[in-house]
């Protein structure tokens, strides 16, 4: 069982430690500064920030003493002639009898440090980092060097390598309302997803783009949305333009994935060759932004449905997880030790964690809960914390 | 020799420019912000982007006047005058 908690919340971060006396928050790391990510390396037990200073810029900062105290690492930076294909928010005074003919590029910068991910036991130092606008970058020494992997960069799907000239093919990344918060309107990826059988098998999923997949460690890369379905885009089959909000699989059987989309939830059982939209909307199962997947059973997952996705609230005002065990036939709520009434919380994507039988989540509202029954009951670990981003389970 | 002043917020950042007059040789914004840098290593990774560019919420004035060349910082600070970084407040 795991007894650290790592929250990341709009003021800092804050380690919580299951104690004898029960789940005791430490005193914030990173006081004031807004954390969007935080979790702990399994392999080595190193934990990791990503701060989002509103106006120095994005930082990792790095703890190999179990958070007793905080290293900010080398900057992540786009290398020179990073480019990409501008996306606009539709604005009014968008002339659509004069649309731009052309491309226009702006050079890239990291605006936010949306996820990390790591490596296998077998690959140690491996990190990887999703950026907005989009890049994934990789270090193989912990985190003191970071590398844009360029292949990913380069795609067809963004115009082709900008490096080397104006594109060569259509962009179809389009932006994600994440990004607004710095005045753009740019893709991200928020999530990482390694394969523990095979590490070159690497899923990564971008807003809104869908989710794109490396079988042989990053060389190139290919889309994953076979059976995706989006309804706001005139062909809700395309292949690419898709929103997931986040994905995740089972540890265990890896080609069991799982993705909560903003039109659904979807499930793949063949390694992200297609899906399948599992969602039951009469059982409040649709929208959201989290998804956890057991860690052995590749069929069993968790959501924290909202109503969606005008008003991104609580259905009926209460709070619920749903859990299904037979790869989304079928769902079953769970309410107990959760507020059912009054309750305005959303989980983000990066809030909600698995670990065993544990589960634990935390809301834009400051609410922690954790489970110790896989999502049957909850009890509330604390009501005030500042509003979460992240809810990662440590090591150990 | 100009003179650089700064939000007390990059204070907690790099604690060795506290409680001192930061002064170094006049020049361009992007000189004399390196040269801040040579003081406390990593410091233009927080005031400016990975292009060289001021962050979109970093507020720079030289004197009483506005930075103008954000991108590429090439407005001068004179013999005598002082570059101020502050935050932009873009929100209550």
């Amino acid at each position: 069982m795991n007894n650290l908690l790592l929250l990341g919340t709009r003021k800092g971060t804050v380690l919580v430690d299951r104690t004898t006396s029960g789940w005791r928050p430490r005193p914030m790391a990173h006081d004031g500064i807004p954390v969007c990510y935080a979790a702990c390396d399994p392999r080595d037990g190193t934990l990791w920030a990503s701060l989002d200073h509103g106006h120095w810029g994005p930082k990792l900062s790095r703890s190999r003493d179990g958070g007793s105290s905080w290293e900010e690492t080398p900057p992540i930076k786009y290398p020179a002639g990073a480019r990409y294909i501008t996306k606009y928010l539709p604005t009014p005074d968008f002339d659509p009898d004069a649309p731009s003919g052309a491309p226009e590029y702006t050079d890239a910068t990291v605006y936010k440090i949306w996820n990390i991910g790591f490596g296998s036991h077998t690959q140690p130092g491996r990190l990887y980092a999703g950026t907005i606008p989009g890049g994934l970058f990789v270090s193989d020494d912990g985190g003191d060097s970071w590398e844009l992997n360029r292949p990913l960069w380069n795609h067809d799907s963004r115009g082709g390598d900008l490096f080397a000239g104006d594109a060569t093919s259509d962009n179809c990344w389009g932006g994600t309302p994440a990004s607004i918060d710095y005045g753009v309107f740019e893709p991200g990826i928020h999530s990482i997803v390694v394969d523990p059988r095979d590490p070159d098998r690497i899923h990564v999923a971008a807003s809104s783009a869908g989710v794109i997949s490396s079988a042989d460690g990053g060389r190139s890369w290919s889309g994953s949305n076979r059976g995706m379905r989006m309804d706001y885009l005139p062909n809700p089959e395309a292949p690419w333009g898709h929103d997931p909000h986040f994905i995740t699989h089972c540890p265990g059987q890896p080609d069991h994935l799982w993705q909560q989309n903003h039109c659904g939830v979807f499930y793949s059982s063949d390694g992200a060759a297609s899906w399948k939209k599992v969602s039951v909307p009469g059982a409040g199962v649709h929208f959201g932004f989290p998804i956890a997947a057991d860690e052995q059973d590749g069929r069993t997952a968790w959501v924290v449905p909202a109503r969606s996705d005008m008003e991104r609230m609580t259905i009926g005002g209460g709070l619920f997880v749903a859990r299904t065990s037979d790869g989304g036939e079928s769902w079953q709520a769970f309410r107990n030790g959760l507020p059912q009434e009054n309750a305005y919380d959303i989980v983000l994507r990066h809030a909600l964690d698995i670990s065993g039988d544990r589960l634990c989540f935390g809301s834009t509202t400051g609410n922690v809960y954790l489970s110790e029954d896989r999502g049957e009951s909850w009890q509330c670990l604390g009501n005030n914390f500042p509003p979460i981003y992240s809810v990662r389970f440590g090591r150990g | 020799m100009v003179t650089v002043e700064m939000t007390s917020h990059l204070y907690r950042f790099f604690p060795q420019l506290e409680n001192r007059v930061v002064q170094v040789q006049s020049g361009s914004v992007a000189e004399v912000l390196q040269q801040v840098e040579q003081l406390a290593a990593g410091f233009t990774d927080y005031v400016l982007d990975e292009r060289g560019a001021l962050r979109r919420h970093v507020f720079a004035a030289i004197n009483d006047a506005l930075v103008i060349d954000r991108r590429t910082l090439s407005d001068r600070v004179p013999e005598g005058g002082t570059l101020y970084i502050f935050q932009a407040l873009t929100g209550g």
